[in-house]
């Protein structure tokens, strides 16, 4: 996913003078290409956030479109007043390209996992909150990207995540890629791949399970959630993020400011803690219950089957 | 008032300063420079509040900017050719909102609404809001790292425009402004000035006791800056040292030594007066009186 959305930089910077890349201190190599094709538009800073995002800022009050990339959490803890005040405050058509959401890097612990990016992005004014499921739909997330006016949050996978087929991606729009169903799995990320092959295990118990993809978290497509929750007897949102503040207390806010009758509702994530343990992304997934077949035997005792 | 008035320019880090090493009584200021401290007061009374001596101390570095150096259209704020200028010492507002007020960037009148509900003249500067005001500031330590992506923006546009932001001495304790002058001293930003109001006084107290900076010139020096150190109430001093960028294509750093609350006798020099809130009618009368053209 890295390598297809900086590739697609250079695209975007081929096609449009206005695109200019900023990167911290990430990658042999990152985007060799463009720094030999227009060298003026391309930086590389040296590790501090602080300054890249406020020069982000200020390289987009020049009418400048910056497309800047370093480690997810670095890009949400490290210079949040920045991202706050410099990109939010001033609605700049500044993107952050977060390498390692979640439990990417598993292996090298806590502080280097974004587990709750997506709650601290959510939270602030302004921003757009994207995750998307795999290489092909981060394409078409940053063809979309080039003309939003305000600041945008992209967070990035492992790379080589299985695709997940689809064709449309609409900033601010859901996506239905197993029609809706009595149970339905509300997912963003590489999890909704995971959701698709738990729909499918499911299919086999003989229960259709609906899967809505959420690949913008920010601003969430509420009618699409509450178009789900009308067909739905229950709706299990699935993230990978800390369940506090991430995709499904979004999904849950809608629900609740709509009113009405509610389905039952699960929200599945990660614990409000810090990891403990290394391994793999896939470890750390199937430690929070997050791979399909826990997803699919969560979703048979929900339904008491 | 609880202080006796001072009238010497003594702030012990200021003595061991090479260039500045006079006690003497602070030279009278002229009409200019009291005209604007008048507007500083009218704001303040109008909010009933604000950063008074964080302001005096730089009223005549916006002073020598908008009337000497810079290139700028009141009349048209967002025109491209123009320098521009970052108060990244967002508290100071007062002495930005006089300037562009004097300019004629919008009504004086409306100074008398300072930090009140529906005025756009709030306690720290919002860009789009105010004409005039490119960023909005408040937190401290942003303003270097934005006017250094703004310098490089004109750069790339091949625009000779130039940007200058101005600092307070305590906001250099935050980490981001070095994180911004090593990016400006790698990208050798001749169009970007970095100015310093050294007032030697941050909120709590003084600078030299809550976090020294010396020696301050040393350490833009050693950022790749050319350095300039002047009286920052000096309106020739401030002229020469700011209308032409670095012979040497280094983005320049100019200290500034100045005196917090200057123009203001009981309030010069005493860190009370960073902030004030509530200020007494006879004291706004004594401020007024003290900024009266003899």
């Amino acid at each position: 996913m890295r390598k297809t959305s900086l590739d697609m930089v250079h695209e975007l910077a081929r096609r449009d003078k206005r695109v200019v890349f900023v990167g911290s201190d990430l990658g042999v190599g990152t985007l060799n290409a463009m720094k030999k094709e227009m060298p003026e538009r391309f930086f590389m800073e040296g590790v501090a956030e602080q300054n890249i995002i406020g020069m982000a800022a200020g390289l987009a009050m020049e009418g400048f479109i910056p497309y800047v990339n370093t480690i997810a959490t670095f890009l949400t803890r490290r210079c949040f007043e920045q991202v706050a005040v410099d990109l939010c405050l001033h609605k700049l058509p500044v993107r952050l390209l977060a390498s390692g959401g979640g439990m990417v890097y598993a292996p090298l612990g806590p502080t280097h996992l974004a587990i709750e990016d997506m709650a601290i992005m959510r939270a602030l004014p302004n921003m757009t909150v994207v995750a998307p499921s795999d290489a092909e739909e981060m394409k078409r997330v940053m063809a979309a990207s080039l003309d939003l006016p305000g600041p945008m949050y992209v967070r990035f996978g492992k790379g080589g995540d299985p695709v997940v087929p689809q064709t449309e991606f609409t900033l601010g729009r859901a996506a239905w890629i197993r029609p809706k169903a009595e149970v339905i799995l509300v997912s963003t990320g590489v999890m909704t791949e995971r959701c698709v092959r738990a729909a499918d295990l499911l299919k086999a118990a003989g229960i259709v399970c609906g899967v809505l993809h959420m690949p913008t978290v920010k601003p969430l497509d509420a009618q699409a959630v509450l178009e789900a929750a009308r067909a739905a007897k229950l709706l299990v949102t699935v993230e990978e993020h800390v369940v506090n503040g991430g995709l499904g207390t979004a999904v849950a806010e809608v629900l609740i400011d709509a009113g009405g009758v509610l389905p039952a509702v699960r929200r599945l994530g990660l614990a409000d803690a810090f990891t403990k343990n290394y391994g793999s992304q896939d470890d750390l997934l199937a430690e929070a219950g997050l791979q399909p077949e826990q997803l699919a035997d969560t979703v048979k005792a929900a339904l008491g089957r | 008032m609880t202080r006796k008035p001072r009238s010497y320019y003594e702030p012990p880090s200021l003595m061991r300063s090479p260039t500045m090493t006079h006690a003497v009584p602070l030279p009278a200021l002229d009409e200019r420079s009291m005209r604007l401290r008048r507007l500083v007061i009218q704001a303040l009374d109008g909010g009933g509040r604000g950063h008074l001596g964080s302001s005096l101390s730089l009223i005549e570095i916006v002073r020598v900017l908008y009337d000497e150096v810079m290139n700028h259209r009141p009349a048209e704020p967002r025109w491209e050719g123009r320098d521009r200028f970052i108060l990244s010492k967002g508290h100071g507002c007062l002495a930005l909102y006089a300037i562009l007020a004097d300019k004629g960037y919008f009504p004086e009148a409306e100074l008398a609404r300072f930090c009140r509900n529906g005025s756009y003249l709030g306690g720290h500067p919002e860009a789009g809001k105010i004409p005039g005001v490119e960023a909005s500031t408040g937190a401290l330590g942003h303003g270097l790292s934005i006017g250094v992506g703004m310098a490089l923006g004109l750069r790339i546009k091949a625009s000779a425009a130039r940007v200058f932001v101005a600092m307070g001495d305590g906001e250099i304790n935050e980490g981001s402004v070095w994180e911004a002058a090593m990016a400006a001293g790698k990208h050798r930003l001749a169009n970007l000035t970095a100015l310093v109001d050294y007032n030697k006084i941050q909120s709590y107290g003084f600078v030299s006791e809550v976090q020294p900076l010396e020696p301050l010139a040393d350490k833009w020096r050693a950022f790749g800056f050319a350095v300039e150190e002047i009286d920052g109430h000096d309106v020739a001093a401030l002229h020469g040292a700011l209308s032409s960028p670095d012979a040497e294509s280094r983005p320049k750093a100019v200290i500034c030594h100045t005196v917090k609350g200057r123009g203001v006798p009981f309030a010069e020099n005493d860190p009370k007066w960073h902030h004030k809130s509530n200020i007494p009618a006879p004291e706004i009368a004594a401020m007024y009186a003290a900024l009266e053209t003899i």
